[in-house]
């Protein structure tokens, strides 16, 4: 008999009655967990995966203090791709922001750093080209401002509906982080889950200390990608935090809960020569 | 023509290999191997040669012209090391202030799983990073495929031609349709709204010039064309050119 049937009407209403999603499942080791359990962190208590969390969750876990910079800067849809707008506008309205990175100043345990946190639930946290001009425009106060940049990468990559103008992005922000490397200015990042495609081959790995959240994914091409051109199964870890530090891209892997000082360390530790 | 077209006409084989393109560019063409780190990859065709009396560097992708050197140069995609050896001939060529000119005709970086262990995409960043920064002028010639940051790489110019059977793109329609629309089959309507014929890149300001893919004349045309524009550049100092280069990009 199955289990349904078995419930008095009143067991069946109260059932009805309980939330969907007390319970969550752990993407990256599959273990559930009673939700409360992960916290503000939103970490795994099984494997410390961080769950992805917006632009505003993060900052406020992070920041002392937060000014934040062109936040009225939206796409410009660049080649009216039928539908792209309305997409935009409903994602604005659902997030409360314009685009797919959060920019300003922030105070990390005390230390002021320019800060960027990119956010996935934002179109995957693609790279259009109005994400492109918040980062170029930080970079641009930083060494403005001779102050350090903090970025959080979190994105699938190119934002496919601004077509090459995604692409020139890259380009134009790699141009921003050289300019402000020259001045002799730190740049951190921290590479969360995702990390992928165009990101990757832009800023994202342009930093002079790289972190990364446990469990990340973060790579250039997409797995499936890889999996059909080599005709191979790649394995769990493939792409992940552990493997990429493995190979040499990555300088800590820091657990959520340590972010703040380690990072306020590493800021700190840059401003010997400046004072 | 359709987009669609045009993507196809960018995909054929061409009248003339890699190499005697870059023969007919430059002459005495001493290729360089190697990125010092890794190994080498045949995707990326690097060395110097002159252009009459200026001495430049040439960068190019190649996918190889028979079954040996497709497979070899994974039909044109660049490798990890095969961006470092563009980055070492870069390097080089701000010491030796010679000018660069790229040829490009890839799909795209090689989605391999040693790529991603070496670091395909750290590879393309310090591309991006030294090329925004370096004191020698950069031509960017798309001869074929542009594709994606594999493509963009090598296309940080202070200006970016276009042959008229070349194309560039954030993605292949086929891939760009399989991603929006979960159906690779409609890449002719990707192709269409993606909007990535020469001539949409030109009035964009993404390309600075289209010039026709003349067959086997086309490196001797090539070559008159390359070289004012190479010497206009170089009358610019460092500090001038890095500044108009960044402009270039930074209006995206």
């Amino acid at each position: 008999m199955r289990y349904e049937a078995t419930l008095s009407t009143a067991a069946r209403q109260r059932e009805s009655a309980l939330p969907d999603d007390l319970w969550v499942q752990c993407p990256y080791c599959k273990q559930n967990s009673y939700k409360q359990t992960l916290g503000d962190l939103k970490v795994c208590p099984h494997c410390h995966y961080g769950f992805r969390l917006t632009a505003h969750e993060r900052q406020a876990l992070l920041t002392d203090d937060f000014t934040e910079w062109d936040a009225e800067v939206e796409t410009h849809d660049p080649l009216h791709f039928p539908g792209y707008t309305d997409k935009i506008a409903a994602l604005q309205l659902a997030t409360e922001q314009k685009e797919s990175v959060l920019t300003g100043v922030a105070a990390i345990g005390g230390s002021k750093t320019a800060l960027a946190i990119m956010d996935a639930h934002f179109l995957m946290g693609s790279l259009g080209s109005a994400t492109g001009e918040k980062i170029t425009r930080l970079f641009e106060r930083a060494t403005q401002y001779q102050l350090p940049v903090v970025l959080f990468a979190a994105s699938g990559g190119a934002r496919m509906q601004e077509g090459i103008h995604s692409l020139m992005q890259m380009a134009k922000v790699s141009q921003a982080v050289a300019q402000h490397s020259a001045a002799g200015l730190l740049y951190v990042v921290v590479l969360t889950d995702p990390t992928m495609g165009g990101v990757t081959a832009s800023f994202a790995m342009q930093g002079d200390i790289t972190l990364a959240e446990p469990h990340s994914l973060i790579g250039f091409a997409g797995k499936r990608v890889i999996e059909q051109t080599i005709n191979q199964k790649l394995p769990n870890g493939f792409q992940r935090t552990e493997s990429v530090m493995q190979s040499g891209f990555i300088d800590q892997i820091v657990p959520r809960s340590d972010l703040p000082s380690r990072l306020a360390s590493l800021l700190r530790l840059h401003m010997g020569g400046q004072s | 023509m359709t987009a669609y077209d045009v993507v196809q006409a960018a995909r054929q084989d061409k009248a003339y290999t890699t190499r005697e393109l870059i023969n007919g560019v430059v002459t005495d063409f001493q290729e360089l191997h190697g990125d010092r780190q890794f190994g080498d990859d045949s995707a990326i065709i690097g060395g110097i040669g002159w252009l009459d009396e200026l001495a430049v560097t040439v960068i190019a992708t190649d996918k190889g012209h028979d079954l040996t050197t497709r497979m070899a140069t994974h039909f044109g995609s660049p490798e990890p090391w095969g961006y470092r050896k563009a980055q070492r001939l870069m390097q080089q060529a701000a010491k030796f202030n010679r000018p660069i000119v790229t040829l490009i005709n890839t799909p795209g970086a090689y989605p391999g799983k040693e790529a991603e262990a070496h670091g395909q995409g750290a590879a393309i960043a310090d591309l991006l990073l030294l090329a925004s920064q370096l004191p020698v002028p950069i031509l960017s010639i798309l001869i074929g495929e542009g594709g994606s940051g594999g493509a963009l790489a090598l296309a940080f110019g202070d200006q970016v031609w276009m042959t008229d059977q070349s194309m560039y793109a954030v993605l292949s329609p086929e891939g760009f349709a399989s991603i929006l629309w979960k159906d690779s089959k409609q890449a002719a309507n990707a192709a269409e709204g993606m909007q990535l014929t020469p001539e949409c890149f030109l009035a964009a300001g993404v390309a600075d010039k289209i010039i026709p893919d003349t067959g086997a004349k086309f490196a001797a045309d090539l070559r008159q064309q390359i070289k004012p524009t190479l010497l206009a550049l170089r009358q610019l100092d460092s500090a001038a050119l890095v500044a108009q280069r960044a402009a270039r990009f930074r209006k995206f």
